[in-house]
């Protein structure tokens, strides 16, 4: 039983990293809490990767308020191209 | 029951009508202007050239995107074949009797005055953007499209024909190493 919750430094800040998207299992979870019982580094891990979730929202954020047009130059272009193709 | 309607294709309008859609469509993807102007337009050239297997199903709208998608998937398989490019900077050893623990000199450092520096302000935007720009491009596209723009696992999967497993050991990479950097050129100078 304990066999299976056994997990490498590697393997629990996967699953971490998998949990800040809500995408760990339970069963993941549970080997990651075991592991963090006895693993300072990858609890330090865990803390400072919410802390960098928290600033990749930020930038997804203003990410998603931005709407990219491609300037008038840029499709003349296009239609340019596109008509020596048509001909 | 009613027929079903049969789209027709109108190349002439194809830049006003679906240039700056695919140009977004790209850009949120591969994060390069130039790129996605790029595979916009190659786009446009392979719908043109291949008018002919229109079979009006599905919008042009759809009949481009598929066009494009494909584009996108080509040009993920080129960087993903790059060799000798910039791989990200390995976290844990992968092999010996350490295989999946903390490389020494790659464990966490605690953050000096965390709090204060994670108030939002342009200066802490950049850097952080900085820090993903730096990440090898394979590993950028998928972590943008995953963590800014916020696309499902599977549809990135899907759209980049890769595995889930795949996608999480990326993402795993890509978030070590922005974890890395910001501490490096934020937290703790």
């Amino acid at each position: 039983m304990f066999k299976k919750l056994k997990i490498t430094c590697d393997e629990a800040t996967t699953i971490c990293d998998k949990s800040q998207y809500n995408e760990a299992s339970f069963f993941e979870k549970i080997q990651l809490n075991w592991h963090l019982f006895n693993c300072k580094l990858c609890s330090l891990y865990v803390k400072q990767n919410r802390k960098m979730t928290s600033l990749f929202q930020m930038k997804s954020a203003d990410c998603k308020e931005e709407t990219k047009c491609l300037s008038k130059m840029d499709k003349e272009a296009f239609k340019k191209e596109l008509e020596k193709l048509e001909v | 029951m009613s027929e079903p309607t049969i789209h027709t294709l109108t190349p002439n309008l194809w830049i006003d009508n679906y240039a700056d859609y695919l140009y977004n469509y790209t850009i949120t993807r591969v994060n390069d202007s130039d790129l996605s102007k790029d595979l916009v337009q190659e786009t446009f050239f392979a719908g043109l050239k291949s008018a002919k297997n229109f079979q009006g199903r599905s919008t042009e709208r759809t009949w481009l995107v598929s066009i494009l998608k494909r584009k996108i998937i080509d040009h993920y398989r080129k960087i993903n074949s790059n060799k000798g490019k910039a791989e990200v900077r390995m976290n844990f050893y992968n092999d010996g009797e350490n295989e999946g623990n903390w490389i020494e000199e790659r464990v966490p450092q605690s953050w000096h005055n965390e709090s204060e520096k994670t108030i939002e302000n342009e200066e802490l935007k950049d850097q952080l953007e900085d820090c993903i720009d730096n990440l090898p491009e394979k590993y950028g596209m998928v972590f943008r499209m995953k963590t800014i723009q916020g696309f499902e696992t599977e549809e990135i999967c899907k759209e980049l024909d890769i595995t889930s497993s795949n996608l999480w050991v990326i993402i795993h990479r890509a978030r070590t190493q922005l974890r890395k950097c910001m501490e490096d050129n934020w937290f703790n100078i």
